[in-house]
């Protein structure tokens, strides 16, 4: 049964690490907006956007 | 394309507007003006037309081309430094608020713009706050190629005085979501380790782990207690302080008893403590509290004249030469340039050109005033058309209007309102609490010493009024939302217990109780003929002057062509349409003399037709629809209108407002101000104070609750504690109301959280108050009043209407 005393400081340590978790998460700033990054996931990814840079900056060039 | 393109009612493939006879064909799409056409271009070239895949005719209207020297004085040092946030060797950091920013389109184009300029290293963009937070390279592009770039593109910064105020370094503080994280951790873990407790066959269980398991329990409650709950205690201590009781005290008692008794039970081996109990009721009510702060995002409420008011402004040198200097350094005797559209920022005299002022953020009056050479120009109107010189007179903080915020209202820190429910609630509460344990003590000394230390603390623990200070913040948070979705925003729920308790309105007139946008044109004199209207009618539409347009929206017709027109300056018109000479103008224009003149006091354009005056046009306001019910349903309250105009609508406002109503005219802000004051002080109001502009900034503060009417919520309003939609300007008698119903309604849970004490007091006082009783009785008690506390505000609320 001392097994318990294991186990539960397992337990108690994996819920201290989410709260660490969860406190990075708020002093991140990830709480301070809750709108945005919602409809950023939905934006494509362009594909070869960089390459089309390189061509701008060839043209001005 | 091109043939279906053209008969079909085109719609600007930018901005969406209907692009009128001739639209502009570029690119096989149409656009309603160049501006919008050169924003394709634009886009187009550098690859951004995913702008325009995301949502259909995402682009702004009206994107004007800005004058060179608009932005000069972003590339002023100072300037730059107030406006930045943070800056190294490479890189700079801001923050800019873009009030047009409305879509998905938007949120893409902004986080793109290092494609459009590539000194621009990364934006990103918060939408509900409508701010971008740009990183730049300082060497490789400037700020005000940034505000360039973004005011091509039609997303011009609202860049103000307010922002140069020292920096807005002003996070929402994440302090009570830490504590909230710390006390739902210890919560959840103590309850698992409590829960063995409270079961009968874990008995050779509780023998083993007993200690093991109370001295964890301790560990994870400190936090609790010295982090978490610290904010309940400090206020009980504040209270104390200054001799008020507030509802804080009886919770701090409830949780310094259970928090101690705990301990000695644990470390004495006597039991397994309360400490279950504690932690859930910090959590419970942290959440509360989460509630109460809650406030919308978008909205700002606390503005002053300085988030309105341009960083710079250009100033003219002696020898003509233009420079841009900070509007704080303006001093009496300047002279200053202001181009359309640009901000009067002191109050000034005209010089040169034609000066037509709106005035609309500041009285609500929403015609542009005209003004001539010499007179003198208050500080907030904006100048329409040509640009204009003018003479400053009074420095920027001491001017009409500005003056306003040097009052005491604005510098004390928001009043504190500590009359309310739950703090009256607390004081009888810890009198009945102390009576009811000193009764305990006197019953159970004599007889058994144990069970009398029990009784005491227990008494004290159960009477912890965690249930009662969760009822106000759940109630009235959820009567915010309710407003909300009705448009009404309340600045947070403590304003909803204000507005319950109001016994006088307060109403400014122009664009509160008038619609700004409509007038009434009625003709008196003379009947016209048809040919007569029309020349008239003919000569008021060459004229871009307001009046002008009102009266020509007004009349119907045909027009004729016009010859010889002119237009004079403050004064009139003339033309000459099928050889009728048509004159419309002033009376002093016309050569009216002053004893034939009527209603001096109101807005009159008079005509003539070939030297013989026929009549004159007269304005009336509209009020706005509703204003009739709304009116009918406050007849239990004190009305009262304050108006910086003159008295010429004093009888209609008469008849609207009945013979109670005090009309008070040619308010000047202060006045307004003093108003509200004289009020609060002689007569012990609670004033609410509906206002508009700027000018009613001081009124709106000095109330007990200042709501700001508003056209579009997200707009310019002064400093206020609700912004009411002026589409919901009918509904306020029906928010007050409701208001007040909300406060029975707490009554009501009040009620409901008090059978549980009066249940855990009879068990405390007769000392068989044990951990597993309060750890279903709390619980219990905080979600039944949560659950009643949103259903009956949601019931009342659908009967109400709203």
């Amino acid at each position: 049964m001392y097994i318990i005393f294991i186990l539960i400081s397992i337990s108690v340590l994996v819920a201290a690490a989410f709260l660490a978790a969860f406190l990075w998460a708020v002093r991140s700033g990830q709480y301070d907006d809750d709108y945005t990054p919602a409809v950023r996931m939905l934006f494509e990814n362009e594909v070869g956007g960089a390459p089309k840079n390189d061509k701008i900056a060839q043209k001005q060039q | 394309m091109e043939a279906a393109l053209q008969t079909n009612i085109q719609n600007c493939y930018h901005c969406g507007d209907s692009c009128g006879d001739e639209p502009i064909v570029a690119h096989e799409k149409a656009f309603c003006c160049d501006g919008c056409k050169a924003v394709y271009e634009l886009l187009e070239e550098n690859n951004l037309c995913t702008y325009y895949n995301l949502e259909e005719s995402p682009g702004l209207t009206g994107t004007k081309p800005v004058s060179e020297a608009r932005f000069a004085y972003l590339d002023d040092p100072g300037v730059e430094a107030q406006l930045i946030n943070f800056r190294s060797d490479k890189i700079c950091k801001l923050t800019f608020y873009i009030p047009q920013m409305h879509c998905s389109s938007c949120i893409w184009l902004l986080e793109n713009l290092f494609k459009l300029n590539p000194g621009i290293a990364e934006t990103t963009v918060n939408f509900m706050r409508k701010e971008v937070a740009f990183t730049y390279l300082h060497e490789k592009t400037s700020l005000r190629e940034v505000v360039e770039l973004l005011t091509r593109i039609g997303y011009e910064p609202a860049i103000t005085l307010a922002d140069t105020d020292g920096k807005k370094t002003t996070k929402k503080s994440r302090a009570l979501i830490y504590k909230l994280g710390i006390a739902g951790f210890a919560f959840g873990n103590v309850m698992l380790l409590a829960f063995p407790d409270y079961l009968d066959f874990t008995q050779g269980l509780h023998n083993n782990f007993g200690s093991f398991f109370g001295y964890l329990s301790i560990i994870l409650s400190i936090p609790v207690f010295f982090y978490s709950a610290r904010g309940f205690f400090t206020s009980a201590w504040e209270g104390i302080r200054q001799q008020m009781v507030n509802i804080d005290l009886p919770i701090s008692t409830g949780l310094l008893a259970l928090f101690f008794v705990s301990l000695f039970d644990i470390l004495s081996g006597r039991g397994p403590g309360y400490l279950d109990s504690f932690t859930g009721l910090v959590f419970f009510m942290l959440i509360g509290k989460y509630f109460q702060q809650r406030t919308y995002d978008t909205l700002a409420f606390d503005r002053d004249y300085t988030s309105y008011f341009p960083v710079s402004i250009t100033v003219l040198k002696e020898g003509g030469e233009e420079s841009s200097t900070a509007v704080r350094n303006l001093q009496v005797g300047d002279r200053i340039r202001i181009r359309n559209q640009e901000l009067i920022p002191a109050d000034a005299i005209l010089l040169h050109g034609r000066a037509m002022i709106d005035y609309s953020f500041v009285s609500g009056e929403s015609e542009p005033v005209e003004k001539v050479v010499g007179e003198v120009i208050y500080a907030g109107g904006r100048q329409v058309g040509e640009s204009i010189e003018l003479e400053v007179v009074k420095e920027v903080s001491q001017g009409y209007l500005t003056q306003l915020w040097n009052d005491t209202v604005f510098s004390k820190n928001e009043a504190q309102y500590l009359h309310t429910y739950s703090n009256i609630a607390g004081k009888y509460f810890i009198i009945v609490t102390l009576l009811v344990a000193a009764g305990a003590l006197i019953y159970w000394v004599p007889r058994d010493m144990d069970i009398a230390m029990k009784a005491f603390t227990s008494v004290l623990i159960i009477a912890c009024p965690c249930a009662l200070s969760l009822a106000t913040p759940f109630v009235h948070g959820h009567t915010m939302r309710v407003f909300g979705r009705n448009k009404f925003y309340l600045k947070n729920t403590g304003v909803v217990e204000r507005l319950a308790k109001i016994d006088t309105v307060v109403f400014d007139k122009t664009g509160t109780l008038t619609e700004p946008s409509e007038a009434e044109v009625t003709y008196t004199g003379k009947a016209l003929s048809q040919a007569q209207s029309q020349a008239i009618l003919s000569v008021l539409r060459h004229s871009t002057h307001p009046l002008s347009q009102r009266i020509s929206e007004a009349m119907k017709g045909s027009t004729a062509p016009v010859i010889g027109f002119q237009e004079f300056t403050g004064k009139g018109l003339v033309g000459k349409v099928n050889g009728m000479l048509v004159r419309v103008g002033s009376a002093t224009y016309l050569g009216v003399p002053a004893d034939k003149q009527n209603d001096t006091l109101k807005t009159t354009v008079y005509v003539s037709v070939d030297g013989v005056v026929l009549g004159y046009y007269t304005f009336f306001n509209v009020y706005r629809d509703g204003l009739n019910k709304v009116l009918g349903d406050l007849k239990d309250k004190k009305i009262a209108v304050l108006s910086g105009d003159n008295n010429h609508e004093a009888a209609r406002l008469r008849e609207l407002l009945g013979n109670e109503a005090e009309l008070n005219f040619n308010q000047s802000p202060v006045q307004k101000l003093e108003y509200i004051q004289k009020l609060k002080e002689q007569g012990q109001h609670q004033v609410l104070m509906v206002g508009d502009g700027l000018n009613d900034a001081g009124a709106l503060k000095q109330s007990d609750a200042g709501i700001a009417l508003s056209n579009s919520v997200t707009n310019f309003s002064p400093s206020c504690d609700a912004i009411l939609d002026a589409d919901s300007f009918d509904k306020l008698s029906t928010f007050l109301n409701f208001s007040k119903k909300t406060m029975s309604l707490i009554l009501l849970t009040f009620a409901v959280s008090l059978v549980y004490n009066v249940v855990g007091l009879t068990m405390a006082v007769m000392g068989l108050f044990t951990p597993i009783v309060s750890a279903i009785l709390m619980p219990i008690s905080t979600l039944s009043v949560m659950t009643f506390a949103t259903l009956s505000v949601r019931y009342a609320a659908k009967k109400a209407g709203l």
